[in-house]
């Protein structure tokens, strides 16, 4: 018999029933899908773990709990904790330096070649030595083999909170349909260049086109990600597509020659403020909201979810409704 | 301040939706700006946007829907007639850009597109340059608001060409306009109502900030100072310095 019940196996119901059962209780993991797959928007996610980098645009509390998601990670699969990089072209300079002044953990360097050998010219960079990245199909994939060896299984079936007795952790992200909840679409583009190595991500900051680059295993790319307040579910846009593209070629122009392996298009659940919640309604948690924070704020939020449940104690993600 | 389509505006500014940390921040500036018009666009959305232009509403302010990211005379008339659905609304700023890395507006298409649009009963916006010419042509077309630029979109360069933004204001003085875009930091919204111009138009000086909320309120200070200033009848600028205390009389020792 089980303690709680978790609707919902992406990143935010996987590592709840982690956190549930280090707190001594049995969960129940239930998914309309099943296995974590495309179906699901941590499927699409980089795998950046940049609380320093996300405090340009985020509110204090990703900054302060992301700083312990790579250690959470390092216990469930490889964690690369080689930091990452922030660069900008030559006529954005200006915005390095700002990019600089809103963040904090990082530490400028004059060449980007002297870290990244194989990067093309040398240019200004910024270090975030504290920063790490994780490839995140296989994260959930071993946070799944993680849980089967504890007992836990992934259930397929349909369930909303209403369908169950007893506490529920409701994590369905945008399937849960929450107030405030809106859906912020993310495009991605997934490359092979196995003649381009690097060894950590790469964050170029531009205007028009911000984007990041995080190497994967086998000479393996994701570019990402764009931004757009839509709930727009269609495959990738043609522009997304030229954009992430153009910025990946101003970085390196070896990337013209990558073999293009996927392309991929979701919504991030999102509140107001871009903070993940757990919103208590009665005997229901909903964990939702994780924006483009899933695999930072996944682990600190399913800890404060648990914390509730368990003890009572209400942490600062935590919202009466 | 002229009104626009016979609308009076509580205050001259006009505030942009995009870029902003978080919809709550957005929500934050724009009270801290006292805006009365939300600026938003509909373009990238791809007519899915629908929550985040719920948020927009409940701001309350006046709704001007833009045409922002449209290259072609027609591309930019499909989303007036989309924007005008969506909000209910017949005001439609309308962006009809000619240059990629500029951004600056193409004058041959704004010009198509305003002709068409007023004919179909939208209050136009035109986002123009400075030209006087261009100017002309649109308030023949139909447009009865302008809406030069200061500087290129989010270049944050101020009044670029104060000359011929000076020159367009006194050869329409009936005409209701807006400076819009280029505008970086408060003097230059002061600069732009001293000027005589009736509202601004912003978005990345305030939503790219360090704290937008602080400088959405650094922008209302500014355009109320603005404004007060015009009605204030400024000085003329003068060559030859002319001392506040008359020499004569002055003790001699």
């Amino acid at each position: 018999m089980a303690d709680v019940t978790i609707i919902g196996a992406g990143v935010a119901g996987l590592c709840a029933a982690h956190a549930v059962l280090g707190a001594g209780l049995t969960p129940r993991l239930i998914d309309r899908h099943g296995a974590p797959g495309p179906h699901g928007c941590s499927w699409w996610a980089g795998g950046m773990l940049a609380p320093f980098c996300e405090g340009a645009v985020s509110e204090p509390a990703i900054v302060a709990h992301g700083q312990r998601a790579a250690a959470f990670w390092a216990g469930v699969t490889p964690v690369a904790q080689r930091g990452s990089l922030v660069v900008a072209l030559q006529r954005d300079r200006a915005e390095l330096d700002r990019f600089a002044r809103r963040t904090s953990g990082h530490r400028a360097i004059d060449d980007l070649c002297a870290l990244e050998p194989d990067l093309g010219t040398p240019q200004p960079a910024l270090f975030l030595e504290q920063e790490a990245h994780l490839d995140p199909r296989a994260a959930l994939a071993d946070l799944v083999t993680a849980l089967a060896a504890r007992g836990v299984q992934i259930e397929r079936a349909e369930a909303t909170p209403q369908d169950i007795s007893g506490p529920v952790i409701d994590a369905r992200g945008m399937a849960a349909d929450l107030p405030g909840l809106r859906g912020v679409r993310g495009e991605m583009v997934v490359l092979r260049a196995p003649e381009i190595r690097l060894s950590r991500p790469v964050r170029l900051l531009h205007p028009r086109h911000p984007i990041y680059i995080v190497p994967r295993a086998g000479g393996v790319f994701m570019l990402g990600a764009t931004q757009l307040e839509s709930s727009d579910r269609r495959g990738v846009s043609a522009r997304a597509v030229l954009e992430l593209l153009s910025a990946a070629y101003a970085l390196d122009p070896r990337f013209a020659e990558a073999e293009l392996l996927e392309t991929g298009a979701d919504l991030r659940p999102a509140y107001p403020d871009n903070v993940p919640r757990v919103t208590i309604r009665g005997r229901v948690l909903h964990l939702n909201g994780l924006f483009r924070h899933g695999y930072l704020m996944a682990p600190a939020l399913a800890e404060q979810a648990t914390a509730y449940l368990t003890k009572g104690i209400k942490g600062d993600l935590l919202h009466e409704d | 301040m002229r009104d626009f389509h016979g609308v009076r505006l509580a205050s001259p500014l006009m505030l942009g939706t995009a870029q902003y940390p978080s919809p709550a921040v957005m929500e934050e500036a724009f009270r801290a700006s006292g805006a009365s018009v939300a600026t938003v666009s509909l373009r990238r959305e791809g007519g899915q946007g629908q929550a985040f232009w719920d948020i927009i509403r409940g701001l309350g302010l006046h709704v001007l829907p833009n045409t922002a990211g449209c290259h072609s005379a027609r591309e930019a008339i499909t989303t007036a007639q989309m924007a005008r659905e969506l909000f209910g609304t017949n005001w439609i700023k309308l962006e009809v850009i000619g240059d990629a890395d500029t951004l600056q507006p193409d004058p041959f298409g704004l010009l198509e597109a305003t002709e068409a649009l007023a004919a179909d009963g939208f209050e136009v916006f035109p986002f123009t340059t400075e030209d006087q010419v261009l100017a002309k042509r649109l308030l023949e077309a139909g447009a009865q608001v302008l809406m030069p630029w200061g500087a290129p979109i989010g270049s944050g360069l101020g009044l670029n060409n104060r000359y011929g933004l000076r020159t367009l204001r006194a050869a329409f003085p009936d005409v209701p306009m807006v400076i819009d875009a280029g505008l970086g930091l408060p003097s230059h919204a002061a600069d732009a109502l001293e000027m005589g111009f009736d509202a601004v138009l912003l978005n990345t000086a305030v939503a790219q900030a360090g704290d937008p909320v602080a400088m959405a309120r650094a922008f209302a200070l500014a355009v109320e100072a603005g404004a007060l200033a015009r009605q204030a009848d400024p000085m003329a600028p003068r060559d030859m310095a002319q001392p506040s205390t008359p020499v004569i009389g002055k003790a001699w020792l």
